[in-house]
């Protein structure tokens, strides 16, 4: 089957999750730059990264099992990957960023 | 609407979407004020590259943007974990 082949209602179903998903992924984004401090903004890009991601992927693997006609799940690898690396890079930035306020002596970063 | 008119148009608007939040994250990367937001605002980029080509191969029905998503997403990590590194230490390897 190929793509121009699909049902009507699964190409709607996959737009419509792949549009949530990247909806997400916008608002994660407007928060990295409308949010004022570090400590607040370290947070914003986790919504893309987390259900962003996992509806994006969702809606790949659906289309390609149905392009594809047999079950499709290599997309889920990214998923997998993602879920796994997100928190360790934004818990090492965090301690980074911490860090250095710290040694230049800054009052406002988050109690121990 | 045929379904190849819905997926081209619909996943253009999601890739539309992401194209915006892409340039969001350029903004603070461009902006700062800080070190460690520019590197928050380069691994926010580099996400939503990788969900774009993910969207650019449902949309164009090619299987290979798979291989490149996968590689910008590993990539992406690496590239965070080592600035933070060096953010922290002022060295990557020591």
């Amino acid at each position: 089957m190929t793509p121009s082949d699909l049902p009507l209602w699964a190409a709607w179903t996959i737009v419509a999750v792949t549009i949530c998903g990247s909806l997400l992924a916008l608002v994660g984004s407007a928060g990295l730059v409308v949010l004022k401090r570090f400590y607040e903004r370290v947070h914003a890009p986790t919504l893309g990264a987390t259900l962003g991601m996992a509806l994006i992927v969702v809606a790949s693997v659906v289309f390609w099992s149905m392009t594809e006609g047999r079950l499709a799940l290599r997309d889920l690898l990214i998923g997998v990957f993602l879920t796994v690396t997100t928190p360790v890079t934004l818990i090492l930035l965090a301690r980074a960023a911490v860090y250095r306020d710290r040694v230049e002596g800054d009052d406002h970063i988050p109690p121990e | 609407m045929t379904a190849s008119a819905v997926l081209y148009w619909g996943l253009g608007a999601a890739q539309a979407m992401l194209l915006l939040a892409m340039l969001l994250a350029a903004w603070r990367m461009m902006r700062g004020p800080r070190a460690q937001d520019r590197v928050l605002g380069l691994d926010t980029l580099y996400l939503n590259a990788m969900l774009l080509i993910l969207v650019q191969g449902m949309r164009s029905g090619v299987g290979l943007y798979f291989e490149a998503a996968l590689i910008i997403g590993m990539l992406g990590f690496t590239a965070t974990v080592a600035l933070a590194k060096f953010l922290m230490r002022g060295e990557v390897i020591e």
